[in-house]
């Protein structure tokens, strides 16, 4: 997928369903944006990025990626990474082995990978840390292995399933704020799921709202965070994030 | 839809459920394979079968019934006391060596445990001696029912304690509190709070223990002592080795495959996990202190339990010393035993780990390839194969396919694959304890990682499986290895001049009354036992 440009996704009359509760999604992620999923749990926001992961199969309708159908296609073929909120990494091999099967999956690497492996290390900020084991690692820096990994692959599409959720507040902004400066840099499309609205005010250009399994209101971030939100996503917010909209507000984009 | 889901599922994902199916026909295989056998030999002789129902027959279910049952009494009521001492005093010294000592029974071969009992309470043993020296008078023979369930008690009062005291570990600690704040006297601790909590695990563990004994060979072969204390499987053997009556060895077969379905078919209703428990609880929880007339009852049942469970391993370890080990170990036979069982563990015990392995990674795929949708016939099959021989037992095995290869071949010829394959399928259900909660756990946190870089076939086996695995594979590894190495059961059938395993050739030197040498031997095979499940158990307790 190397010297392609901005790749949208294509979410088109997708049907699934997950324990027998029935889902819906129709709908077009912006390229070269990042994009907010959020929603009730149980809604359906994981399952919308598995489904564009390719972990599960639609029982109708396609996913494309800018144009093209790749409805059936196995995970690892799609032009998608995706960062989990934890098991990103294989706790068994050291950071460089991680951030190599990126590149390539039987680990066979040349020289030009190992130096892309070390600039990808050096531009999430950890330079040199090669040879540590995820073990020795902090949560945040855990994830910023995984972000080192989506670099040296490549790929247009990042996918984020609370990724960051597990870290505390001053992190996590500092993860958000990577997030955004990669994006700009590769010109890649970013989808995350996130349970705190805080995240979406901070990076998310757009924010699509989902309640039982189906996409109710979408617009972008400023408007659907904000007391012109559409009724479901304010009862969602509840109370404390009506009168919390203008402060998120301050903090904008 | 088959196009749809092609891509997704991947090379990889069908190889492994292959590869499960592979395993189950192979155990299908094994025990079909003895079944077809005594088919033919019931339609190929139908009136021998019939006239083989006689009132010896009768007789030898009634002990086999009579000895189990007795058993599981002698070995589950002593267990509550046992597991109630060992919950009560969570911290007093020895209880460590107390429950490593309740250990040593599972890694002891029967043949051998058979030995230390007989030195220690037959004719020539420790109480004999003693008897004589104060003038009691002659000491009983140890030989029969007395034999059998002194043997089995060994065995399963460590077992059950065990058992029982992981229920009484799931006690939470505020009863605990409670109890001592309402001041509750050891009695009443007893009523309102252990008991309940042994009263459910209790169906499971007599369960357990009866099935053991129903299909206890080796110790009813060698402490029976004659056709008065003779079970359906000793039956068995003796109809193939020594009346070479087919058709009485069907029948009898037919019965015990009859009874241990039956028992089994109960087992699972009453939810009893039926491969008893490899490993032991070392539970450190301090409850309220006991009073001084419990402790010196509880130290009493410790102690006796202590000495019960302790003494037939110290008898075989002295009377395997006072053996002529050196000459032994030079003697051909018994080096090319040695060699015989060894090679014959390890292709075993390779075996068992690559069923286990294939059955398991199967299943676990089938389960999250479905998600919440209910469990598939194939999956259900693949958790099945997993303890399927625990309906059909080893010896059932090798008889059917004893009187299945007669027909064809020399049935004796064969002996180091019917021992191998049947020793494997055999360990199968504890290499699954080793193996499969590893496994799953590790499936879990890799899958969707591996799916999403594209890491598949040999490249996921060496970076990601292969590195994970490797221990808990070692575990079973082992496990499987030890309890081959001790099997005194197909070898019983297939045995021969040509073929012959250690205990096989300690179930001759004792038939022969060379005692010294069978005492020898004993510990030769102890050892290498000991030294195959210490090695289980450090590598699997590193793990964790």
């Amino acid at each position: 997928m190397k010297g392609r440009g901005a790749v949208d996704v294509r979410i088109e009359e997708v049907r699934f369903s997950y324990d027998g509760a029935p889902m819906f999604f129709e709908t077009t992620i912006a390229a070269d944006a990042i994009t907010a999923l959020i929603g009730p749990s149980g809604s359906g926001k994981s399952t919308l990025l598995n489904l564009v992961a390719g972990f599960e199969t639609p029982t109708q309708g396609r996913i494309l990626f800018a144009g093209r159908d790749f409805t059936s296609v196995a995970p690892s073929e799609r032009p998608v990474s995706m960062i989990f909120q934890e098991n990103n990494l294989f706790a068994h091999l050291d950071v460089g082995a991680n951030v190599g099967l990126g590149r390539s999956p039987s680990l066979r690497l040349q020289r030009a990978d190992r130096k892309d492996i070390s600039a990808a290390l050096e531009r999430v900020g950890l330079a040199g840390k090669e040879k540590r084991l995820p073990r020795e690692l902090s949560g945040g820096e855990r994830q910023r292995v995984a972000l080192a990994r989506v670099l040296v692959r490549d790929r247009p599409v990042l996918l984020l399933d609370e990724a960051f959720a597990s870290l505390g507040p001053s992190l996590r902004q500092d993860m958000l704020d990577l997030v955004r400066d990669l994006r700009r840099a590769r010109d890649m499309t970013v989808l995350m799921v996130t349970h705190d609205p805080a995240d979406a005010l901070r990076i998310a250009e757009h924010t699509i709202f989902l309640e039982a399994g189906r996409i109710v209101a979408s617009g972008d971030t400023a408007t659907m965070l904000s007391d012109k939100a559409p009724k479901q996503v304010q009862r969602y917010l509840g109370g404390e994030i009506g009168g919390a909209g203008g402060e998120f507000a301050r903090k904008g984009t | 839809m088959a196009l749809r889901d092609e891509p997704l599922t991947g090379a990889r994902r069908g190889a492994a459920e292959w590869a499960g199916l592979a395993a189950l026909g192979f155990i299908v295989l094994l025990i079909g394979g003895a079944i077809v056998g005594m088919a033919l030999e019931g339609v190929r002789d139908p009136s021998g079968a019939g006239a083989a129902f006689d009132s010896y027959l009768l007789r030898v279910v009634r002990f086999t019934l009579l000895q189990a049952t007795l058993s599981t009494l002698v070995s589950v009521l002593p267990a509550i006391a046992v597991a109630r001492a060992l919950s009560r005093h969570g911290a007093f010294r020895g209880r460590g060596i107390m429950l490593r000592l309740f250990s040593v029974p599972l890694a002891l071969p029967p043949i051998v445990a058979a030995l230390g009992i007989l030195a220690l309470y037959g004719r020539a043993g420790l109480f004999a001696d003693l008897a004589a020296a104060t003038g009691l008078g002659q000491w009983p023979s140890i030989y029969g029912l007395s034999g059998i369930l002194t043997a089995h008690a060994f065995f399963n009062i460590p077992l059950a304690a065990r058992l029982l005291l992981q229920a009484l570990d799931t006690i939470p600690a505020d009863h605990w509190r409670l109890a001592s704040q309402l001041g509750m006297s050891p009695w009443s601790t007893f009523r309102f709070i252990e008991w309940p909590a042994m009263r459910a695990a209790l169906p499971g563990v007599a369960g357990l223990v009866f099935m053991l004994c129903v299909t206890s060979f080796t110790i009813v072969l060698t402490l029976g002592g004659g056709p008065a204390a003779t079970t359906l499987e000793v039956a068995i053997y003796q109809a193939l080795r020594f009346d070479f009556d087919p058709a009485r060895a069907l029948i009898l077969t037919v019965l015990q495959l009859g009874l241990t379905i039956s028992v089994v078919f109960l087992l699972a209703r009453l939810g009893a996990n039926m491969s008893g428990e490899a490993s032991i609880s070392i539970s450190r929880r301090r409850h309220a202190g006991a009073g001084r007339m419990e402790t010196l009852f509880n130290a009493a049942v410790l102690g006796l339990a202590f000495i019960f469970v302790g003494a037939p391993i110290a008898a075989v370890v002295t009377a395997g010393l006072e053996a002529d080990l050196a000459r032994l170990l030079g003697e051909a036979a018994v080096r090319s035993a040695l060699l015989t069982s060894l090679l014959l563990a390890l292709v075993a015990a390779v075996l068992c780990s690559v069923l286990t392995y294939a059955l398991v990674s199967g299943r676990m795929r089938l389960e999250s390839g479905r998600r919440s949708a209910p469990a598939g016939l194939l999956e259900r099959a693949l958790d099945g194969g997993t303890s399927l021989v625990l309906v059909v037992p080893p010896i059932i095995i090798g008889a059917g396919w004893f009187l299945l290869l007669r027909r064809f071949a020399d049935a004796f010829a064969l002996a180091p694959v019917m021992v191998a394959s049947v020793n494997a399928v055999m360990a199968i259900p504890f290499a699954v304890r080793a193996i499969r909660p590893a496994h799953d756990s590790a499936f879990d946190r890799h899958d969707r990682l591996c799916r999403q870089l594209g890491i598949r076939g040999l490249s996921r086996l060496r970076l990601v499986d292969w590195p994970v695995m490797r221990r808990p594979l070692a575990t079973g590894f082992a496990f499987a290895m030890a309890l081959s190495i001790g099997d005194l059961g197909v070898i019983a059938l297939f045995g021969s001049e040509e073929v012959q395993t250690l205990p096989y050739l300690l179930l001759s030197r004792m038939s022969s009354y060379r005692t010294a040498d069978a005492a020898g031997i004993a510990l030769i095979l102890a050892v290498f036992c000991f030294l195959l499940i210490m090695l289980a158990e450090r590598l699997g307790g590193e793990r964790r």
